[in-house]
């Protein structure tokens, strides 16, 4: 059984050529509104037990519209929402507190305003005091607060009760790093037991971790909708896109599941990348730790460009950056370049990578950043896998170039 | 409308707590805390007393104490500032609570039902403080008084409806809110609580059948000064239109409560 289904959703903000045609309307007179903006509009997707799905887009793409509706607070134009249980929201932290009011009493005026009763609450006040751990302020007013401790509470508060649909909105992204790590694990528990995440954040690193599934929104439709690496190397690629007009996405699977995206203008584009042993120049599919390695890409030049820089990236399996740079950092841009020239880039370096997947992912561009002028960008460009054959066992990512050193005296007696 | 009152059940603790932390927080910072709310109406009733039954020692038709008028501009005031004050503090709810409505999702009749309780619970203190008061003065009360909850749960009934339907206009039209209280005051003068309605000269009298309010000051004035019984006639008409009005604001308020937060 689904948990959250929503179906068809679209919302539409309407004005009226004279506001008293709206309350014609009320009385059931046929008004035709003046003016209808849709803010989303034909959005669909499903939820079950224990899922996590990750919502992105940019700003205005309609994200809290979409949010409001599901948690009750906006009411829909069309479609519906089918709800299965209780949604809490933590969208923003800290509704409706009082400053005057000691934690406690803001906590329970907090839990009432959720829809609990007096003995419920009563009953979770020890547990929210206990997970909010700021000690002796919880019978403070909370004008004694700093920002950390309020939101410990409100965090607290609203997570006092397992929801069977929980929206985190990046309210949760303030606070010290302590306690994020702490209610970040309390969403993963939740998560396990059965609680529908709605999770919606412009940190991409986080939506890969969290999320089975993500939704990107653009403009109010849903636009992609699939795996998190996928969704979010696509919306990365139409954030480059917005200032290139008339470039494609391209998107596939390569046969080892890597999604590889394509996107940019154009005007250069790698024609070809190897991974070659830097000795003997074959090349290679599965490198050792500690290989020396050389990532050679070929670019061609299809229209007059006056500088062009190469940025690399280097990615683990789920996603996590673990190195990049390009060479503007490195001072190495080359410019004034015509259509037809070829430019190979050869990255020389040291296989210092624990045992496991990783894949390179290419930026071509005019600056520092592949935000303007993207020229092109592919992720996943080159997928490759690490083994340690001649090394001791470490685990990581990273091969740490170590030396233990150990001293001891053996007691002569 | 079922499913309103039941959701306003479900949040009744949302709501009590609501109303104590608005009463709790005005003084939670001052000494005498809870004893201002008692020493407000009573400093402002006894004001009225003293001083102005020294100034205008104007008799009453039909009573002989001293502080007749003080006490009938106290009937009067105790009907007037119930309905101002359940008024006022509709007509703004929904723009004063729209960041709370947009976040948060709740039955949105508690927010009314806040506003109404606390209001209440101001006005009985008022009408506690004014009983005190008078019975010092020398002026005792009938059985007649036993009218005064039935109809001060008309005249919460009558405020609420006016109240609810110009507090949902206001977040389409945010001119109302600007009007009102100006509008309120101009009613205060056309309505008999500081002269009484016999000063009115003949010819004017029968329009105040017009003024919706005066049923209740009038019946207000009849029980605390006169200590007779109001008359049960208007009565019933009054509660039946108070009952009618507030119908139609929770109808108007169900319809308009999907749209309030879009323009909110």
């Amino acid at each position: 059984m689904s948990l959250l289904r929503v179906a068809n959703l679209g919302k539409a903000f309407r004005s009226y050529r004279r506001e008293w045609h709206r309350f014609a309307r009320w009385a059931g007179l046929p008004m035709a509104p003046g003016e209808e903006t849709w803010v989303l509009r034909h959005v669909s997707f499903e939820a079950h037990h224990g899922r996590a799905i990750g919502i992105i887009g940019q700003n205005g793409a309609g994200k809290s519209t979409l949010l409001k509706i599901i948690t009750g607070t906006l009411h829909p134009t069309e479609g519906h929402v089918e709800v299965n249980g209780r949604i809490a929201a933590i969208l923003e932290l800290g509704m409706g507190f009082h400053p005057e009011l000691t934690g406690r009493q803001n906590a329970r005026h907090a839990a009432g305003l959720m829809g609990f009763t007096a003995d419920e609450i009563e009953a979770a006040m020890p547990s929210i005091e206990e997970f909010a751990e700021i000690g002796e302020y919880f019978d403070e007013p909370l004008r004694t607060y700093s920002s950390g401790m309020q939101m410990r509470l409100a965090f607290s508060v609203a997570t006092a009760w397992r929801p069977d649909i929980l929206i985190v909105d990046e309210a949760l992204s303030v606070g010290d790093s302590y306690f994020q790590h702490k209610s970040f694990d309390r969403i993963r528990k939740f998560k396990e037991e059965g609680t529908v995440l709605l999770f919606v954040s412009h940190g991409m690193q986080e939506v890969k971790e969290l999320c089975d599934r993500v939704v990107l929104l653009d403009k109010g439709r849903v636009i992609k909708d699939g795996l998190p690496d996928e969704v979010v190397d696509y919306y990365n690629a139409l954030i480059a896109e917005k200032q290139a007009a008339g470039a494609t996405i391209r998107q596939q699977r390569t046969e080892k599941g890597w999604m590889q995206t394509r996107s940019g203008s154009g005007e250069a584009r790698i024609a070809s990348v190897k991974l070659l042993d830097a000795g003997t120049g074959v090349e290679v599919a599965t490198a050792r730790v500690g290989q020396k390695l050389c990532l050679v890409a070929e670019v061609e030049i299809r229209a007059p460009i006056p500088r062009l820089v190469m940025g690399y990236m280097l990615r683990d399996r789920v996603g996590h950056v673990v190195w990049g740079t390009n060479t503007w950092h490195t001072r190495q841009v080359v410019e004034n370049l015509a259509p037809g020239d070829r430019v190979t880039y050869e990255l020389h370096f040291t296989c210092s990578l624990g045992p496991g997947s990783y894949s390179f992912s290419t930026a071509l561009h005019e600056n520092n950043a592949h935000m303007e002028s993207n020229y092109e960008w592919v992720d996943n460009v080159c997928v490759f896998d690490v083994i340690n054959t001649d090394k001791h066992h470490f685990i990581g990512c990273n091969h740490l170039q170590k030396h233990i050193h150990i001293n001891y005296i053996r007691n002569a007696g | 409308m079922l499913a309103m009152l039941r959701a306003l059940w479900r949040y009744r603790y949302f709501v009590w707590s609501s109303i104590r932390n608005e009463l709790v927080s005005r003084f939670l910072r001052s000494r005498l805390g809870g004893l201002w709310m008692i020493i407000h109406p009573l400093a402002q009733v006894a004001i009225y007393a003293l001083i102005l039954s020294n100034v205008l020692a104007a008799k009453l038709p039909g009573i002989s104490n001293k502080y007749a008028y003080s006490i009938y501009l106290m009937a009067g005031l105790a009907a007037w500032t119930l309905f101002t004050d359940i008024l006022g503090r509709c007509v703004n709810l929904f723009v004063d609570q729209g960041n709370l409505m947009k976040k948060m999702a709740f039955p949105r009749i508690t927010l009314p039902a806040i506003a109404v309780g606390s209001c209440l619970v101001n006005n009985l203190l008022l009408l506690a403080a004014m009983a005190l008061i008078f019975l010092l003065l020398g002026h005792g009360f009938g059985w007649a008084v036993l009218w005064i909850p039935p109809l001060l749960i008309l005249l919460t009934a009558f405020s609420l409806g006016i109240g609810l339907i110009l507090g949902v206009v206001n977040v389409f039209v945010r001119d109302v809110g600007q009007a009102v209280p100006i509008l309120l005051q101009i009613w205060f003068w056309f309505t008999p609580i500081v002269y009484p309605a016999t000063i009115i000269p003949e010819p004017f009298r029968k329009w105040l059948v017009l003024n919706p309010i005066y049923p209740f000051v009038a019946a207000y004035q009849q029980v605390l000064v006169y200590s007779r019984t109001p008359d049960p006639a208007t009565i019933s008409i009054v509660g039946v239109a108070a009952a009618g009005l507030l119908l139609l604001a929770l109808l108007l308020f169900r319809r308009a409560a999907p749209e309030l937060v879009d323009v909110l």
